[in-house]
C-alpha cells in the first residue's frame, strides 16, 4: 500500500494547464524530491494534495482512502502537513502560539492545552526558535519564519510532511542544517516530500525523485538515475548554473 | 517564578473593575430614574459593541447585521412578553437570533468576506420588508404594542447581559477558540491547513455573538410601549456599535467598552442639542476616524503608555 | 397580452436603471476596490437635484442629467482624492483597504443622507413630467423616453470602456494595478476617474428615477441593496455582468410587482440566497 497516491491528477487555470494527468505515489518512510523548472506545477501539485485546490479531474488517495473531496483542515488532521513557498505565518501572534495552532487543531485527536503547549515547545526546540517564543511572529527574519512554519507543521503530528522550497534563500551552512533536520524528521517516522531548487541538497538526501515539466511527470527514479536521464538534464539540470 | 506585587497594574485594574461592578449593581437605589435609563442605554451600546467585536475583532470580518438581530430580539419580546415571563422571552430572543445567524453564516462564511458583508448589509432591509409584510397580513397593522417592564428590571437585565457578554468575550479570547479566530484573521488559509475548521469556527462565533444582540433588543423592547418595523430594523443600530468599536479601538476589550460608553453618552448629548445633525456628526467622525485614528482611542492611549514605559510585548 | 407587454417594458426600464446603478457600483468595487455602500445616496442626490431644477426653474429633467452627471462625477473624484486614496496609502493589504474603505463609505452614507435631510427634510416629493400616454399604448411617454436614455447612456459607457485609451487603462488597472502602473498608467488617477464615473452613473440614474417615482431623502438605501445584489448576480468585478444582472433583476421585479408589489424586496433576496447557494461567482464571474 502506498502512503500517498495520485491518479490522473489534473488542474487547469483558465487556458493554462498547471498539472496534467500526473500519476504519482509516495511510500512510508521515503524522502521524495519533487523537482522541475519554475512553473512546472510543483506547488500546484502540493495545493492539490493539501486540498487548497481540487483536482479536475483526478483522484488522490491517502492510506488507500480517497481524500480528494475532503477540506484542507481534515487533510491536516489525518496526518498530512505542509509548509508554503511564500511563508504563511500569523504575524501578530506570538511565535509559541503560532505553533500551538498546529498542535491544538491539527493532530486529529482531543488534546489538552497543556499537552498542546509542550508539543509546541518541543517543535520550537527542534527548529531552534525557543529563544524567541514570545515575540510576535512578524518580528522574525524570513529564515526564522520558515523554521516557524516547519515547527507549526511538525506540531500537528504529521505522518506525511510536504515541504515547499524550505531551503530557498538559505546560506550553505543553513542548507546543511536543514538537510540534517529533514533526515532527523524522517528518522522519527515521518515521510517527507520536498520541492526544492537547491540541487545538491535534494540529490543528496532524497530516496527518489519525481520530475515535472509543464505540468507533466517526465521522469521518476533515484537521484543517480535522474542525473543520468537525458530528458531531465535537457529540461532542467542543463539550465542549472550553480552546483 | 516572580510573584505579582499587590500594586501591579493587573491587580489595580481588577480592583477598579470590582468597584465599578458594585457601583453599577446598586445604582438604581442611589439615583433618579432618568439616570438609570441613560445607563441602561449606555450598557445596551456596550453589549452591542462588545458582541460585534467578539467576531469582527480577531477575524476582520465586518458584519453589518447587528440591527437585524437586534430587531429580531425586539420583535420576539413584542410578540411574547405579554404571555411569557420576561427572562424566558429574552432567552428565546437569543435562540431565534442564533438560528438566523447560523443560517446567514452557513450561507456566506464559506465564501469570501465581501459576500458576508454585502449579505449582512441587506439583511436589515430584507427583515424590515419581510416583517412589515407578515405583520400586515397577520395583524393588519404596522406596529405592535409591547407589554413593558419597569425601569429597574430593564436596567438589571441589561446589567446582567453586559456582564455575560464581557465574560464570554474574555473566555473566548483566552481559549483555544480565540486563538483559532486570531489565526483565521491573520491568515485564513494557513489556519485551515493547520487543522482549524475555519468555516465552523466562524459560523459558531458569529452566531454566538448575535445572541447577545438579540437579547439586548428584547430587553429594550420592554421599555418602549410600541414598536414597528422601522423602529426595529434601523440601520443606526448597526452603525453606532461599529463606530464605537473603531473609535474605541479593537485590539482588546477595553477599547470597545470605552468607545461605547463615551459615544453613547455623546449621542445622548447630541440628540438633545442637535437632533437633526447628530447622525451627520457621527458619520463624519467615522470617516475621520478611519482616515486619522485607525487604532482608536485605546490605540492612542496604548501607544502613549508604551512610549512612557519603553519596549513592547506581543498581545497574547 | 397587454399586461405582458407592460410588464416587459416596465421590467426593461427598471432593469436598465438597475443596470446603470449596478455598473457604477461594479466600477467602484471592481476597479477601485471600494465597496461603496453610500452609492444609493448619490442616486438620491441626483434625483433631488433634478426634482429641484424642475420644480424651481422648470428645467427639463432629461436634460438635467447633463448637470447631475458631472456634479456627481466631480464629487466622486473629490471623494476618492481626499478619502479613499489616503486609506489606500495607509493600508498594508488590499483586504485591509477593502474593509476600511467600506467603513468609510458607511460613514459617508450618514454624511450625505443627513446633509440632504438638513436641506430638504424628510418629506416625499414628486413631479409630473411627460406623464401622458402615447396614443395606442398604455405606457406613459416618460417611461419610454427614460428607457431610451438608459440605453444611450449604457451604450456610450460600453463603447468608452472598450474603445478609448482611458477605457483600456481602466480595464488594465482593474486586472493588474501593479503592471498597469509599470507601463505608464497613472493608476491613482484612473482609479479616481473610475470612482467618479461610478458615482456619475448613480447620479444619472437618480435623475431618471425622479421622473418615474417620488423622491425622499431615505430612498438611497434600498437602491444600494439592490445594486449590491445585482453586482453579485453579475459576478463581482464584472461590469458587463452588472448590466446583464440589472436587466434580469428588473424584469423579475416587474413580474413580481405585477402580482404582489410588497414581495419584491423579498424576491430579490430569494434570488440572492439561491445565488450564494448555487453559483456565488455570478453570471460572468471568474
Amino acid at each position: 500500500m502506498h502512503l500517498l497516491e495520485g491518479q490522473g491528477v489534473t488542474r487547469q487555470f483558465g487556458g493554462l494547464t498547471a498539472v496534467s494527468d500526473v500519476d504519482f505515489y509516495v511510500d512510508q518512510g521515503e524522502i521524495v524530491g519533487l523537482i522541475g523548472p519554475n512553473g512546472a506545477g510543483k506547488t500546484t501539485l502540493f495545493n492539490l494534495i493539501s486540498a487548497a485546490l481540487k483536482p479536475k479531474p483526478g483522484k488522490i488517495f491517502y492510506k488507500e482512502r480517497d481524500i480528494t473531496p475532503l477540506p484542507a483542515y481534515k487533510i491536516c488532521r489525518m496526518g498530512i502537513a505542509r509548509t508554503f513557498q511564500t511563508v504563511k505565518i500569523f504575524p501578530n501572534v506570538p511565535v509559541l502560539r503560532n505553533v500551538m495552532v498546529g498542535s491544538l487543531f491539527g493532530t486529529g485527536r482531543r488534546i489538552s492545552s497543556a499537552e498542546a503547549q509542550s508539543k509546541a515547545e518541543e517543535a520550537l526546540e527542534f527548529v531552534e526558535l525557543s529563544s524567541v517564543k514570545d515575540l510576535p511572529a512578524g518580528d522574525l527574519t524570513l529564515a526564522q519564519q520558515k523554521r516557524l512554519e516547519l515547527a507549526r507543521a511538525l506540531a500537528s503530528d504529521p505522518e506525511l510532511l510536504l515541504l515547499d522550497e524550505l531551503m530557498a534563500g538559505l546560506t550553505p551552512t543553513e542548507v546543511t542544517e536543514a538537510m540534517e533536520a529533514i533526515t532527523q524528521i524522517r528518522s522519527r517516522g515521518v515521510t517527507v516530500v520536498m520541492i526544492e531548487h537547491v540541487m545538491q541538497a535534494i540529490m543528496k538526501i532524497s530516496d527518489r525523485i519525481i520530475v515535472l515539466d509543464y505540468g507533466k511527470k517526465i521522469a521518476e527514479g533515484t537521484p543517480a538515475e535522474m542525473a543520468a536521464n537525458p530528458q531531465v538534464i535537457e529540461v532542467y539540470l542543463g539550465e542549472e548554473c550553480d552546483a | 517564578m516572580k510573584r505579582t506585587s499587590p500594586l501591579s497594574s493587573r491587580n489595580i485594574s481588577l480592583a477598579l473593575l470590582g468597584i465599578v461592578f458594585v457601583l453599577l449593581a446598586i445604582l438604581p437605589q442611589l439615583t433618579e430614574a432618568y439616570i438609570v435609563v441613560l445607563l441602561s442605554d449606555i450598557l445596551k451600546f456596550i453589549v452591542l459593541t462588545v458582541a460585534w467585536v467578539i467576531f469582527a475583532g480577531p477575524t476582520g470580518y465586518i458584519s453589518l447585521a447587528s440591527a437585524a438581530f437586534y430587531g429580531v430580539g425586539l420583535y420576539t419580546a413584542a410578540i411574547l412578553n405579554a404571555d411569557m415571563p420576561f427572562p424566558l422571552v429574552v432567552i428565546l430572543a437569543g435562540v431565534f437570533c442564533f438560528i438566523v445567524a447560523l443560517g446567514v453564516g452557513a450561507l456566506t462564511l464559506r465564501l469570501k468576506g465581501v459576500y458576508f458583508t454585502i449579505f449582512t448589509f441587506g439583511l436589515v432591509q430584507l427583515l424590515y420588508y419581510a416583517v412589515a409584510e407578515v405583520e400586515r397580513i397577520a395583524t393588519g397593522k404596522r406596529g405592535r404594542f409591547v407589554s413593558t417592564e419597569n425601569t429597574e428590571t430593564v436596567y438589571y437585565a441589561m446589567f446582567i447581559l453586559t456582564v455575560l457578554v464581557l465574560v464570554t468575550a474574555v473566555l473566548i479570547r483566552r481559549s483555544r477558540h480565540g486563538l483559532a479566530l486570531r489565526s483565521i484573521g491573520e491568515y485564513e488559509q494557513a489556519a485551515e491547513h493547520s487543522g482549524v475548521n475555519v468555516i465552523w469556527t466562524k459560523v459558531l462565533v458569529f452566531a454566538g455573538s448575535s445572541v447577545f444582540m438579540g437579547m439586548a433588543g428584547a430587553i429594550v423592547a420592554t421599555r418602549r410601549a410600541y414598536i414597528d418595523p422601522g423602529i426595529a430594523f434601523d440601520l443606526n443600530v448597526t452603525f453606532m456599535p461599529v463606530l464605537m468599536a473603531i473609535l474605541g479601538g479593537m485590539t482588546n476589550l477595553i477599547g470597545p467598552v470605552i468607545g461605547a460608553a463615551v459615544f453613547a453618552y455623546l449621542g445622548e448629548f447630541l440628540l438633545t442639542r442637535l437632533p437633526d445633525l447628530y447622525m451627520l456628526v457621527f458619520g463624519a467622525v467615522m470617516v475621520l476616524a478611519i482616515l486619522f485614528f485607525p487604532q482608536g482611542l485605546w490605540g492612542l492611549l496604548a501607544q502613549g503608555w508604551s512610549k512612557l514605559r519603553g519596549g513592547r510585548r506581543a498581545p497574547a | 397580452m397587454g399586461a405582458a407587454r407592460d410588464i416587459i417594458i416596465a421590467g426593461l426600464l427598471l432593469g436598465g436603471i438597475y443596470a446603470l446603478i449596478a455598473a457604477g457600483l461594479s466600477l467602484q468595487y471592481g476597479v477601485a476596490r471600494v465597496l461603496n455602500v453610500a452609492h444609493g445616496e448619490f442616486i438620491m442626490i441626483g434625483a433631488f437635484i433634478t426634482w429641484w431644477l424642475f420644480t424651481n426653474v422648470s428645467f427639463d429633467p432629461l436634460i438635467s442629467i447633463v448637470i447631475t452627471g458631472p456634479v456627481t462625477f466631480v464629487l466622486g473624484i473629490l471623494l476618492y482624492r481626499f478619502v479613499y486614496r489616503k486609506i489606500m496609502v495607509d493600508s498594508p493589504t488590499i483586504e485591509v483597504f477593502e474593509g476600511k474603505s467600506m467603513l468609510a463609505a458607511f460613514g459617508m452614507l450618514y454624511v450625505v443622507q443627513n446633509i440632504a435631510r438638513w436641506i430638504w427634510g424628510s418629506n416625499t416629493y414628486a413631479y409630473q413630467y411627460m406623464a401622458t400616454s402615447v396614443t395606442g399604448a398604455r405606457i406613459p411617454l416618460n417611461r419610454l423616453v427614460a428607457l431610451g436614455v438608459v440605453v444611450v447612456v449604457a451604450a456610450a459607457f460600453y463603447v468608452f470602456l472598450s474603445h478609448t485609451r482611458l477605457g483600456k487603462a481602466i480595464r488594465a488597472s482593474a486586472l493588474d494595478p501593479t503592471t498597469a502602473g509599470l507601463v505608464g498608467v497613472n493608476v491613482y488617477r484612473v482609479l479616481g476617474i473610475c470612482f467618479g464615473l461610478g458615482l456619475a452613473m448613480a447620479g444619472i440614474a437618480g435623475s431618471l428615477l425622479s421622473i418615474l417615482y417620488s423622491v425622499n431623502t431615505s430612498m438611497g438605501l434600498g437602491y444600494t441593496v439592490i445594486a449590491l445584489i445585482v453586482v453579485v448576480l453579475g459576478g463581482l468585478g464584472s461590469i458587463q455582468g452588472a448590466f446583464i444582472g440589472g436587466i434580469f433583476l428588473g424584469l423579475m421585479s416587474s413580474l413580481v410587482s405585477y402580482f404582489q408589489p410588497s414581495m419584491t424586496m423579498i424576491a430579490y433576496y430569494v434570488v440572492f440566497i439561491l445565488l450564494l447557494l448555487i453559483r456565488p461567482k455570478g453570471i460572468m464571474g471568474k
